[in-house]
């Protein structure tokens, strides 16, 4: 096997691998660095964040207000000496990003603008109108490439880390334009391959979103922590499940069911008016807001489409120049794909799966208990997001973290200087290449990539979405079981070495999987709801039981075991959350 | 019997085929569905090893560029239903190498991209702690437009220049240079210029607008090369009258 050697694999290159690698490039220039990503960097699924970045940059602000509406917006899961540390770094990131060249939308005076956001109590959230992942992405990637230090390997496949003598030194890749295996020789290896939301039938992640760093990180014994918090945004478009921002409803668009009735009202979220109001109505948390449409839904109160059932989205009172300055791929995206102009007509929306809050367990340095190896961004659970992340603080975190685990990288490269890896690309690697070759010697019929992806999907729909009970993830742990019996005999279809993606989609398949098993079992094992993770027969939060994380540890062909980890509460008492008139 | 609609799409595997040829799949049509929702349920259903680059179904990521009955087009933006009882012949992009079916080798492009550097290069350094830098909405608005590029490289398919001469620096690449240039904030033209008023960079565009007129982004890299050729005009002029030079 090719071996590459390098300081520093970065296994992704979105907006945190871009981020950790300019960081390990600006720390030390002599550090090599091998970015690595299965996707050209501006392909990667942060281009497609839309509504803003939170950091506090204006007077009427304060770094406390978004601590608190962080740690009460995650329903107290959030590890506060995390919180205080994000929300303190992110506006010097996202000022960082504005020297780059970041196109902020500005106020007249010149400043960066700022919008208001759910669950957030100031208005903070930079934006670039509405697409501000795209924005933060391309600045980044562009910023990347004045960096000689950066080698790119795009279009490679990442499969394995391996770990020699319990330290990470290095990482597998097919290079899918030849399919040729290559190892990466690393001191320090950094993983920021976003999320898992592809594990849904209905998801606003793009088709890369098979979290893939996951389960490298699950496979070489690092938890996943608190995986049974998987948000639901409250306005994709039925169908294809892209997604509306919640900008729209910064700006003042609001909700209505088939009755034209704002039904948030009905659920702690009220009084409507006066409106736009902060951390009230429209502007509560996801998690709250796509609770909310699934009683509507039995109430039988949303409306009948082809794709589910909806509700509207109004944005008409913003007026056609509001839009057209600040939301305009809401309009394009309205227009093309549900054929609605939404300075004429309401929006269909349902909540769709948007966001891994859960991921490779780190502490607040980006470091993962194996040494040698670090994660940041959605891939990552630090954990600022606890039960439920607000809108915008996502884009922060991959700046914030994303340069953190660069630094940490490059620190550990530097003090382990010496390279433990032998000559050959090791056995992990052989390793890696043999399981790669028993998948191309597999015969038979039978099981596909794409009807046991189907299966995976339709299940983990029906067993653990919105509201979870025993019985649901009980038969959705039963099914995952066997899809993973199965998987282990499926046969490619393709058997080529160029540009394979039956192959790819066979391995994320695989992934995936795994990182579900994970998700399920840690659903099915926390008896409270919170946040996100809400369960019938356990309607209340339980913090006598269950004010812990969640750290699913792999064990191979079974399924995975659970064990808990306290929060870290520094100033913040667990209390209710509160949100509508009395929030305000 | 429900509505079926006809594919051709073209087939390359450079392990076993000496040449691409065509090959038919037949979908089920739906209104609501894009080209790549027929090739997805190609791979899914009908043959799993068709190749072709795809992601975020949003027409933002940029990956999914094809050639869709002549014309480049991002797939996951490009509806059934304008092409209903017709066949739709899908090919990879013209004017780029093909990998492997849909799939484009798009190396050349990555270098001219990072060519012009395409990165903020200030006056002088400004520290964090200074804030950020004041730019009004008009200064945005002056550069604005060429931000938007998702470098989905259908301006480079449709140029018939790219077509003649492969160190055609290009369109969006030009365009993401001039970008720069007008970035309030920004003092790195001279730098770009070397790239980008070369022989090789907008003096190679005949201003036929292909570019311009297929961006599904609007990001208009035509007028980006004009308006970069009068100002290196202009520079050039400068040069020739100030003693000394203005560089």
């Amino acid at each position: 096997m090719d071996v590459i050697e390098t300081d520093i694999a970065i296994v992704g290159a979105g907006g945190a691998g871009l981020r950790a690698a300019i960081a390990v490039a600006e720390s030390d220039p002599s550090l090599s660095i091998a970015l690595i990503s299965k996707v050209y960097p501006m392909r990667s699924h942060t281009v497609a964040a839309e509504g803003g970045a939170a950091g506090v940059i204006k007077g009427n602000d304060s770094l406390d207000n978004h601590f608190n509406d962080t740690v009460s917006g995650g329903d107290w899961l959030c590890d506060q000496d995390a919180v205080e540390l994000f929300v303190n770094t992110a506006p010097l990131e996202l000022l960082q990003l504005e020297h780059w060249g970041c196109p902020w939308s500005r106020e007249a005076n010149g400043t960066v603008a700022v919008r208001p956001f759910g669950g957030m109590k100031v208005e903070r959230t930079w934006y670039a109108a509405d697409k501000t992942g795209f924005h933060i992405l391309h600045t980044l990637f562009q910023t990347s490439l004045k960096y000689p230090s950066i080698r790119r390997f795009d279009e490679y496949y990442s499969t394995d880390l391996i770990v020699e003598d319990g330290r990470c030194t290095g990482v597998v890749a097919i290079e899918m334009r030849s399919g040729r295996m290559v190892a990466f020789r690393a001191k320090a290896v950094v993983i920021a391959t976003g999320g898992a939301g592809r594990i849904f039938p209905f998801t606003t992640n793009g088709a890369i979103k098979t979290g893939d760093g996951m389960a490298m990180a699950y496979r070489a014994g690092v938890p996943l922590k608190d995986m049974e918090f998987m948000q639901y945004h409250p306005t994709g478009l039925p169908g294809t499940g892209i997604l509306i921002t919640e900008g729209s409803r910064g700006e003042g668009g609001i909700l209505v069911n088939k009755d034209g009735y704002r039904y948030l009202q009905d659920y702690n979220l009220g009084p409507p008016d006066p409106w736009p109001r902060k951390k009230a109505m429209e502007l509560g948390p996801r998690d709250r807001l796509s609770q909310a449409f699934w009683h509507e839904q039995q109430k039988g109160r949303t409306i009948k489409t082809p794709h589910g059932d909806v509700v509207h989205l109004d944005i008409r009172q913003l007026g056609e120049k509001t839009i057209n300055e600040r939301l305009p791929m809401v309009r394009e995206l309205a227009l093309a794909y549900v054929g609605v102009d939404p300075v004429h007509a309401m929006i269909p929306v349902r909540p769709v799966v948007h966001y891994t809050m859960g991921g490779i367990h780190t502490d607040i340095d980006a470091a993962t208990p194996l040494p040698g190896l670090f994660a940041a961004g959605e891939c990552a659970c630090v954990s600022i997001n606890g039960a439920n992340r607000l809108g915008s603080n996502s884009l922060a975190e991959i700046v914030v973290f994303g340069a953190r685990a660069g630094r940490g990288a490059a620190a550990f490269a530097k003090a382990n200087r010496a390279n433990p890896m032998p000559a050959s690309a090791g056995t992990a690697a052989e390793a890696a290449q043999a399981r790669l070759r028993e998948l191309f010697a597999r015969e038979g019929g039978g099981d596909s990539v794409s009807s046991l992806r189907k299966a995976m999907n339709d299940t983990m729909e029906s067993g653990a979405g919105i509201y979870r009970t025993e019985q649901t993830l009980q038969e959705t742990c039963g099914i995952l079981a066997d899809l993973r019996a199965r998987y282990r005999k499926m046969p490619l279809q393709d058997r080529s070495n160029v540009f394979n993606t039956d192959l790819i989609q066979a391995l994320e398949l695989g992934c995936m999987l795994d990182v579900a098993s994970a998700m399920a079992q840690s659903a099915l094992q926390r008896k409270e709801s919170r946040g996100s993770h809400q369960r019938l027969e356990y309607p209340d939060r339980d913090d006598a039981n269950y004010l812990k994380h969640s750290m699913a540890s792999y064990r191979g062909d079974a399924a995975p075991s659970i064990s808990y980890r306290d929060v870290v509460i520094t100033r913040s008492q667990p209390a209710e959350r509160v949100y509508g008139g009395a929030a305000t | 019997m429900s509505e079926i609609i006809m594919l051709e799409v073209l087939r390359y595997h450079p392990e076993t085929d000496s040449e691409p040829y065509f090959q038919r799949y037949t979908v089920p049509y739906r209104d609501d569905w894009v080209v790549l929702d027929a090739l997805n349920h190609i791979k899914d259903h009908l043959d799993a090893t068709l190749s072709y680059r795809w992601s975020c179904h949003m027409a933002v990521c940029g990956s999914c560029g094809m050639t869709i009955n002549g014309e480049p087009k991002l797939s996951c933006h490009t509806f059934l239903r304008d092409y209903r009882g017709a066949v739709i012949r899908v090919e990879p992009l013209d004017h780029f190498p093909i990998e492997r079916d849909l799939v484009i080798v798009m190396d050349s492009f990555m270098d001219k991209l990072s060519s012009v550097k395409p990165w903020l290069i200030p006056k002088q350094d400004k520290p964090l702690s200074s804030g950020e830098y004041l730019q009004s909405p008009g200064e945005l608005g002056a550069f604005h437009q060429y931000t938007q590029c998702i470098n989905c490289l259908l301006c480079y398919a449709a140029c018939p220049q790219c077509g003649l001469n492969e160190d055609f620096v290009g369109p969006a690449a030009l365009a993401l240079a001039h970008r720069y240039n007008l970035d309030s904030r920004d003092a790195g033209k001279d730098a770009r210029a070397e790239i980008v008023a070369s022989n090789e960079g907008i003096w190679e565009c005949t201003f036929v607008g292909a570019c311009s007129e297929v961006c599904p982004k609007h990001v208009d890299p035509a007028a980006a090369i004009q308006q970069t050729k009068i100002s290196a005009s202009v520079d050039w002029l400068k040069d020739l009258l100030t003693p000394g030079g203005h560089r």
